[in-house]
C-alpha cells in the first residue's frame, strides 16, 4: 500500500512538472517494438536487439502502469471443458404472481446443462447439442425428444456438407430460422416453443428443433433455400400442462384440469412440411420471397368428434430489410391459404388469413435501442366464417392490430443489460410484457431476472387467455 | 431479449490492424495527407487480411474479461480509406462462441452490420448506432477498430521530431463525439499512429491508444500488440493480433449471409 501511494505520487509529481513545462517539451512517445527510429537521427542508438517485452509503454501511459502491476484479481481463466465439450450450466426459478387454481404455483424450476460438440472432418461438420435438465414443474414420465417434455432435450445433430462451390446441405436436427420480425413470425413457419418462452427460459428455446434438410443454394443472381421436414414438426404449443388457456369448448380457462391432446401428423414423407426462400440484396436492402406448404403449426382445427388437430396449410409471402434515415426498417408479409378451409365457411378449423408488419428500430440515446412493429393480421373470407358460426358463437374481429415495442439499454460497461419487450393489441385490448435485467459477473457466471407479465380485458383473447400465468424469474449460468 | 450485451452493444464491429507504408515514402506536403495515410496506415494495408485477435479488458478495479475472435477483412477495389468488408468469428467467451459478425463498412454511409446468432439460427441485421461507443465491451470504441474517417477533424501539424509528426486533430461536428480535440503521434516512416491522446473541455488527457509492439508481416509493418486506456471508464484493453496475414485467398461471398451462418473453416482456424 505505502509503495503503491509513493508510486501515486511521484506519477503524480512528474504529470505535473511535465504539464507545467513548456507545450514543446512534452515527451514523444517511445517507439514501439518493431518500429525504427529515423535513420537521421543520430543522437539515438540503433539497436538491432529485441526490444524486450512488452516494451515500455509510452511516457504518458505511465500513470496506467500501477494498476496493470496490482496483484490480479479475477483473472483467473475458466478452466478448458473436457472432450471439447462447450456449453453451459442454468439454475432458474420463477413463480406465478397471480393464483391459478389449474396450475402449480412455481412456474419454472429448473437445472439445465447444455452440452455441445463439433466435430470438423474434410468432408462434412458434425454439430451435435443436447440439453439434460431436471424440473420440478416438468412431468417426466411423459419423456419425448419431439415435445422436448422429460429430462433430455436434443437441440441439435446434424451434418454440414459442401459439395460444390455453390451448395450447402445441412441434415439432421437443427434450428430453423428466417423471416425479419422481431419476436414476430410470418414466413417462419419453423417450429417455436412458446411454452419456453413464456416462463423465463432463455431466449434460444423460443426456437423448437426441426428434424430436416436444408438445401441452400448461392449465385449472383439470388440464393435459393429449400427445407424438407419429412416429418411435421409441430410447435411446443399451449396445451395447459404448464400454461393454462382459454378452453373455447368449455368456455373458460383451463390448464392441468383439461389438457389439450392434439392429434399430429406422424407419418414419414406423407405428412411431410416444405419451406423456400428466394433472396438477395438490392441497393443495400434485404428482399426475399418465401413458400411454406404444410400444417398450421399449432392445433388450428377440431374435428367433428372434438379433437383438435393440425389442419393443412400453405403461405405465400416476403420481406424488405434495410437502412432508412439513421435506422433500420423491416417489413414482411405473407398469405396463409388455410387448405382444409379454403372457402372459409368450415367453423371447424381456422381461416385463411394476410399477415403483415411494418417495423422501425434505432438508436435513440447512447447504448439504448429502440424498436417498434406494427403487426396486422387479416381475415380472408369473413363473410363465409360469419355466416358459418355456430348459434351463439361470436365472431373475432377481422382485423387483429398488434403493436411492439421493444426497448434496450447496455449499462456497466455492457455487463449490464435491461431490456423490456411489450405486445399490445389495441383490437383484443390485451397484451404480454417480457423484461430482463441480466448482469454478466465474469466471462464465465451471468445473473438474470425478469418477467413475463400477460394482460387482457378479456380471457378468450391471444394474451388475455394467459393472464393467470403472470410470471418473475431468477436464474443463474454458467459457461463453459 | 435477444440483444446479448455483444449485439445490442451495436457498437460492434470488425477491427482493423495497423500497418505501414515502406520506408522511403516521399514527406507528404500537407497534414491531410499525413492523416490520409496515416488512416490507410492503419486499417487498409493489402488488399485483404487475416488475423486472430486476443483482447484482455481490464477495469478499474483490475479485473479482466477476455475476447477471442477471427477477422478477415477485405477492401473493396483495393482502395484506401474505401468500401471494406469484415468477418468476425467469436470464439471466447463461452457464451459468444460461434457468434458470428459481418461489416460492409461504406466511406460515405453508415455501415451495414449483420450479426448470427447461432443458438437461435437468427441472422440480425443491426441498426447503425454511435460509433464512439464500446466495442464488445471493451475500451476500444467502433470507431477505434473501423477507423475514424480522416476527413471528420481538422488537422493541425503541431511538431515534427525525428520519428514523428505530432498532429492535433479537432472535430468538425463537436457535438457527436465525446472529447474536444486529439493528438497523434504518426511515425514519419511507416505513418503508423504510435500515440493517440484525447483531451477533454478542461484540456486534460483522459483517454490513451498506444501502439506497443509492431511486426514486418509479408511486407507490411503491422501493429500486432496496442492498448487503450480511459479514465472515464477506468481501466485498459490491450489487444494483441497472431497469425496475421496479408493478401490471403479471401472470395468476395466470405462475407455474405452464407457464411454468416456456416463459418468458412479453413479461414478461422
Amino acid at each position: 500500500m505505502t509503495n503503491w501511494r509513493a508510486h501515486m505520487m511521484a506519477t503524480a509529481i512528474v504529470t505535473a512538472l511535465s504539464a507545467i513545462g513548456p507545450a514543446l517539451a512534452q515527451e514523444p512517445p517511445p517507439l514501439p517494438a518493431g518500429l525504427s527510429p529515423a535513420e537521421t537521427s543520430g543522437d539515438r542508438e540503433q539497436t538491432d536487439e529485441p526490444v524486450p517485452n512488452p516494451p515500455a509503454l509510452p511516457a504518458d501511459l505511465d500513470a496506467a502502469t500501477p494498476a496493470d502491476r496490482a496483484p490480479e484479481k479475477g483473472t483467473r481463466k475458466p478452466p478448458s471443458p473436457p472432450l471439447g465439450l462447450t456449453g453451459f450450466i442454468d439454475a432458474r426459478s420463477g413463480a406465478r404472481i397471480i393464483a391459478d387454481p389449474t396450475q402449480k404455483t412455481l412456474s419454472i424450476g429448473e437445472l439445465r446443462a447444455q452440452l455441445g460438440r463439433d466435430v470438423e472432418t474434410n468432408i462434412a461438420t458434425f454439430r451435435f447439442v443436447g440439453d439434460f435438465f431436471y424440473d420440478q414443474v416438468e412431468d417426466v414420465s411423459d419423456a419425448d425428444i419431439e415435445t422436448g417434455h422429460g429430462f433430455f432435450d436434443l437441440r441439435e445433430a446434424n451434418a454440414l456438407v459442401r459439395p460444390l462451390p455453390f451448395l450447402d446441405i445441412k441434415a439432421g436436427r437443427q434450428i430453423l430460422t428466417w423471416g425479419v420480425g422481431d419476436l414476430v413470425f410470418i414466413n417462419d413457419l419453423f417450429p417455436k416453443d412458446f411454452r419456453s418462452f413464456f416462463i423465463g427460459r432463455d431466449d434460444e428455446y423460443l426456437k423448437a428443433p426441426s428434424d430436416a434438410i436444408r438445401l441452400s443454394a448461392f449465385s449472383e443472381i439470388a440464393n435459393i433455400e429449400f427445407v424438407y421436414t419429412p416429418r411435421f414438426d409441430a410447435d411446443r404449443f399451449i396445451t395447459g400442462d404448464r400454461i393454462s388457456y382459454f378452453n373455447p369448448a368449455l368456455q373458460r380457462l383451463a390448464g392441468r384440469d383439461a389438457i389439450i391432446d392434439a392429434q399430429s401428423p406422424t407419418e414419414w414423407f406423407k405428412d411431410d412440411e416444405r419451406a423456400a426462400r428466394i433472396y438477395r440484396s438490392v441497393a443495400g436492402y434485404e428482399v426475399a420471397l418465401y413458400g411454406y406448404s404444410g400444417y398450421w403449426k399449432t392445433p388450428e382445427g377440431v374435428t367433428a368428434a372434438g379433437q383438435p388437430f393440425h389442419p393443412r396449410l400453405a403461405v405465400l409471402g416476403g420481406s424488405l430489410r434495410g437502412p432508412l434515415k439513421g435506422g433500420l426498417l423491416t417489413a414482411e408479409f405473407g398469405h396463409y391459404f388455410s387448405r382444409d378451409d379454403l372457402r372459409g365457411d368450415n367453423s371447424l378449423v381456422r381461416n385463411g388469413e394476410t399477415r403483415f408488419l411494418a417495423g422501425y428500430e434505432r438508436e435513440i440515446a447512447s447504448e439504448l435501442t429502440a424498436s417498434v412493429q406494427y403487426v396486422g393480421e387479416y381475415i380472408s373470407d369473413y363473410g363465409a366464417l360469419e355466416s358459418a358460426l355456430a348459434p351463439g358463437a361470436t365472431a373475432p374481429d377481422r382485423m387483429r392490430h398488434l403493436i411492439t415495442l421493444r426497448l434496450t439499454k447496455l449499462m456497466l460497461n455492457q455487463t449490464l443489460t435491461l431490456s423490456g419487450f411489450n405486445y399490445w393489441s389495441p383490437n383484443e385490448q390485451d397484451g404480454y410484457f417480457r423484461f430482463r435485467a441480466s448482469y454478466k459477473l465474469s466471462d464465465a457466471w451471468l445473473a438474470e431476472a425478469g418477467g413475463n407479465i400477460f394482460y387482457g380485458v378479456d380471457e378468450d383473447t391471444f394474451f388475455g387467455q394467459l393472464e393467470n400465468n403472470t410470471n418473475l424469474f431468477v436464474g443463474i449460468r454458467r459457461y463453459f | 431479449m435477444l440483444a446479448k450485451p455483444l449485439i445490442a452493444a451495436g457498437a460492434m464491429i470488425a477491427l482493423a490492424w495497423s500497418q505501414g507504408f515502406a520506408q522511403g515514402t516521399a514527406s507528404p506536403a500537407d497534414v491531410q495527407e499525413i492523416v490520409n495515410k496515416a488512416s490507410a496506415a492503419a486499417y487498409y494495408q493489402g488488399t485483404n487480411g487475416r488475423a486472430t485477435v486476443h483482447m484482455s479488458i481490464k477495469d478499474a478495479q483490475g479485473r479482466e474479461r477476455t475476447r477471442d475472435f477471427v477477422i478477415l477483412r477485405k477492401n473493396i477495389d483495393d482502395v484506401d480509406n474505401g468500401e471494406q468488408r469484415f468477418y468476425v468469428f467469436f470464439k471466447r467467451p463461452a457464451d459468444v462462441n460461434k457468434t458470428s459478425f459481418l461489416v460492409w463498412k461504406h466511406a460515405d454511409a453508415e455501415d451495414d452490420r449483420w450479426l448470427y446468432l447461432p443458438a437461435l439460427d437468427l441472422v440480425k441485421r443491426i441498426a447503425p448506432s454511435d460509433e464512439r461507443t464500446s466495442f464488445v465491451g471493451s475500451h476500444f470504441f467502433y470507431e477505434d477498430v473501423s477507423g475514424r474517417g480522416p476527413e471528420e477533424d481538422t488537422h493541425v501539424l503541431e511538431e515534427e521530431t525525428a520519428d514523428y509528426f505530432i498532429v492535433r486533430s479537432t472535430p468538425k461536428a463537436p457535438s457527436a463525439v465525446e472529447f474536444a480535440r486529439y493528438k497523434n503521434w504518426i511515425h514519419k516512416s511507416t505513418f503508423i499512429p504510435v500515440q493517440t491522446q484525447y483531451y477533454d473541455a478542461a484540456g486534460e488527457v483522459f483517454r490513451t491508444y498506444a501502439a506497443v509492439s509492431v511486426e514486418t508481416i509479408d511486407g507490411h509493418s503491422t501493429v500486432v500488440q496496442s492498448s487503450m486506456t480511459d479514465t472515464r471508464i477506468g481501466g485498459t484493453t490491450h489487444m494483441q493480433y497472431s497469425d496475421v496475414a496479408y493478401d490471403v485467398d479471401l472470395p468476395n461471398d466470405i462475407f455474405t449471409e452464407r457464411y454468416l451462418r456456416n463459418p468458412p473453416l479453413r479461414h478461422i482456424r
